[in-house]
């Protein structure tokens, strides 16, 4: 068995930013990518706010290689995959055993509800070539031929924790020696399905969400794609870049309380943090940052906070969560998240919790609400917790 | 690998449930959508419960406990789920809602529900079960992704149970743009005559099939997995070939120590030629049978072929319902499958008896 995986390359879209550059700028200058809705075809225009890429279907096309025709959440996935594995320098090796491991959480269900508004009526009627995307399997497949990659092509879907299961799953298949590189982490557009079932749930923010604010009302749902390339030891070695980071620890565990919602005393996320810091051989005090999973939503905030407190009270480390910079990515927050905290080892970067005025009343810790650099940062915390009482949570480490 | 299959549990489209006869009396359906044989559920979910519950939901869940209760295991280490389409049901309600009331907001049931994990979910609600919990929705390697992480789980850990399964459900919107795209046969079959036909299309099937695997050795063991494979879009034949023969080198075998060789043929010429092919190359003189008749066609189907691998090393004899050779070459000791969707996801999966 392979015993440590290294973050080798990443790649990252999302609504601040259809790169790495574009987004780094962003979360240091604290600019949100929340507006109104301009892309996404819906009654909800001007009512709800949400972090959309800024591009189109037709740039996006572009950008991608897809035909305009396709699904979004396929083009989202290419962008930032083809990113990931240029700035991982792995395309410049022979022989690798590379894999796709990518999570999303409705496949091209953008395309199934444009083929929808003439089926319903008529199941002879509606264009067949949009039934083509449905499959979330067949996002992965797609990209995995355009990038060349015919080993271990894998989807992975758990709702708000997948991308985070596709990095441990790619991390594992490292480590049995069934790969030697896998791009892993996950995609979802922003559409109709997921916008009306978050609102029939009434938990999304009709202003801009204010993750573990007292005051916070929902979540604003985002889009986007984000990956990590993770490598063995001896891939690793052979790149002419260091790697960002090691991944250090995850764990997988199930909350098992309600199908939507977390335990108010946040068991699953707290045995998700406490597996990933006993798989890294860790203690809570050596955690420098967490990426918070912070939806903004009463039910994440005050669940996630009391594992944070079960674990870290009474010396906690700094914390944010950046989705009030890209809205509630789904399938790929954990996936984006990822990507932001390989950074936040590699370059010391702590995000701000941004538009977080008055922090809740029933904890002791209050997220950071400036960006900063800690050169000294070692070891991030990255959450993703979901429907289905999914929760993992990924540590990455400094080399 | 050490993954020893203590029970396997099957919900299909003929009678695999409830005890009965191991494939004793086949089901005939005349149609090209081949659908489950549903179980009385009462004694197995609360029935408060399965009123919320869609058919594969309910069909999988029942499956999952039943599973778990032979085995007399009360709450296993992980849960792991492979399903191409998901809560197909759900999914095509919530949408059909959303478009016929422009929007507005609907009950939020069906959107829950609509998840690729609500399945694994709702059997960890059921039983408490706070581990690991993943959901694999690669197309037709779903339930093969499922098993290489079951393997992996069982080889990260000292003593482990894994919940594994598979489970597809066809619905009205499915089997209508499915038979549109052109994966069915035109005109009512008889799934007992499939591979007579010699026509284009398939049927449509589905399907939940569990099993509780372990890397404890016990005399209760059923089966052992000893490999799983799949490969994406293969170039050629020879491909194809080559594919197959690392496979078994890797496993130290060679063709002729397989006692059954089980195989994906759908009825349609054009996605069977390959197994005729293989089984005048590779595969020559290597007793099979196919089961897809029974089940019809659907990207998990390798739970099902799987369940019926299982048993028939538990019972050391081939049912007659298979169809192909069938003669086992000794003893049921060694059983291969070998499936592919569609020409997409080609996959292979070794089972022996221990």
């Amino acid at each position: 068995m392979n015993t440590v995986v290294f973050v080798a390359g990443v790649g990252v879209i999302s609504a601040i930013g259809n790169n790495l550059p574009e987004c780094i700028g962003a979360l240091e200058k604290g600019e949100t990518g929340i507006t109104d809705i301009n892309y996404l075809p819906t009654n909800h225009r001007g009512s709800l706010p949400v972090g959309e890429v800024k591009l189109s279907n037709t740039e996006l096309a572009a950008l991608s290689g897809f035909s305009p025709a396709a699904s979004r959440t396929a083009m989202l996935s290419m962008v930032a995959a083809v990113e990931a594995l240029h700035n991982s320098g792995i395309g410049k090796l022979q022989g690798l055993r590379t894999g796709f491991v990518s999570a999303n959480t409705a496949g091209g269900i953008d395309k199934t509800e444009d083929f929808c508004i003439d089926f319903i009526n008529d199941h002879n009627k509606g264009k067949l070539r949009d039934m083509l995307y449905h499959e979330c399997g067949t996002i992965t497949a797609m990209v995995a031929e355009k990038l060349g990659i015919k080993n271990h092509i894998v989807t992975i879907s758990t709702a708000c924790s997948s991308s985070a299961n596709a990095i441990m799953y790619a991390a594992r298949l490292i480590k049995h020696n069934m790969a030697d590189a896998v791009i892993a982490g996950g995609t979802d557009a922003l559409t109709r399905f997921s916008l009306n079932g978050f609102n029939t749930l009434m938990v999304l923010d009709e202003q801009y969400c204010k993750p573990f604010d007292e005051h916070r009302n929902g979540l604003n749902l985002g889009e986007g794609a984000g990956y990590v390339v993770l490598v063995s030891e001896r891939v690793a070695s052979m790149l002419s870049n260091d790697p960002y980071c090691t991944l250090s620890g995850y764990n997988n565990a199930n909350d098992a309380y309600h199908q939507t919602s977390t335990s108010p005393e946040g068991n699953g996320p707290f045995w998700a943090m406490t597996g990933a810091l006993k798989m890294a051989n860790l203690q809570p005090e050596d955690i420098d940052y967490i990426n918070l999973h912070g939806t903004g939503t009463q039910n994440n905030d005050s669940s996630e906070g009391a594992a944070i407190e079960k674990l870290f009270d009474p010396a906690y480390p700094k914390m944010s969560s950046t989705k009030a910079f890209t809205g509630h990515t789904l399938g790929a927050s954990a996936g984006i998240e990822a990507v932001f905290s390989a950074l936040s080892v590699q370059r010391g970067f702590v995000y701000p919790n941004i538009r977080l005025h008055t922090p809740m009343a029933e904890f002791s810790f209050v997220p950071e609400t400036e960006f900063s650099k800690r050169p000294d940062l070692r070891h991030v915390l990255s959450n993703s917790f979901g429907f289905g009482g999914n929760c993992s949570s990924l540590v990455f480490s400094k080399v | 690998m050490q993954v020893y299959i203590r029970s396997a549990a099957a919900i299909s489209p003929q009678k695999t449930f409830d005890g009965a006869t191991f494939l004793g009396d086949p089901i005939e359906h005349n149609s090209t959508r081949l659908i489950c044989v549903e179980p009385g559920y009462d004694t197995i979910i609360a029935p408060k419960l399965i009123r919320r519950m869609s058919r594969i939901i309910r069909m999988s869940v029942a499956s999952a406990l039943t599973c778990l209760k032979d085995a007399d295991v009360a709450s296993p280490n992980a849960i792991i789920t492979g399903t191409a389409y998901g809560c197909l049901e759900d999914t095509g309600i919530f949408l059909g809602n959303m478009i016929r009331h422009q929007e507005e907001p609907v009950a939020p049931v069906a959107f829950v529900q609509s998840t690729h994990n609500t399945i694994g979910a709702q059997i960890a609600l059921l039983i408490g079960c706070h581990g690991y919990n993943n959901t694999f929705v690669s197309g037709g390697a779903s339930f093969e992704n499922a098993l290489t992480d079951a393997a992996m789980l069982l080889a990260e850990n000292d003593k482990g149970t894994v919940l594994v399964g598979a489970m597809d459900e066809i619905t009205d919107m499915s089997y209508a743009v499915l038979s549109r795209m052109g994966l069915y046969k035109r005109g009512a079959v008889s799934n007992l005559n499939l591979f007579d036909s010699n026509s284009k299309g398939t049927v449509g099937g589905e399907g939940a099939a569990f099993f509780l695997a372990t890397n404890t050795p016990s005399a209760n063991n059923i089966a052992r997995i000893d490999g799983v494979k799949t490969f994406y879009k293969p170039a050629n034949t020879t491909e194809i070939e080559q594919q197959i023969a690392s496979f078994l080198t890797e496993h130290n075998i060679t063709a002729n120590d397989i006692d059954l060789l089980i195989t994906g043929n759908n009825g349609d010429v054009k996605n069977d030629e390959i197994y005729t092919e293989l089984q005048h190359s590779i595969f020559i003189g290597v007793p099979s049978a196919k089961y897809k008749h029974l089940c019809g066609e659907y990207p998990t189907s390798t739970g099902f072929a799987l369940w019926i691998a299982v048993n028939i090393i538990k019972t050391n004899s081939v049912p007659a319902a298979l169809q192909g050779s069938r003669t086992l070459r000794n003893k049921a000791d060694k059983l291969l499958i070998y499936n592919h969707y569609q020409n997409n996801f080609h996959s292979l999966i070794l089972v022996s008896a221990c």
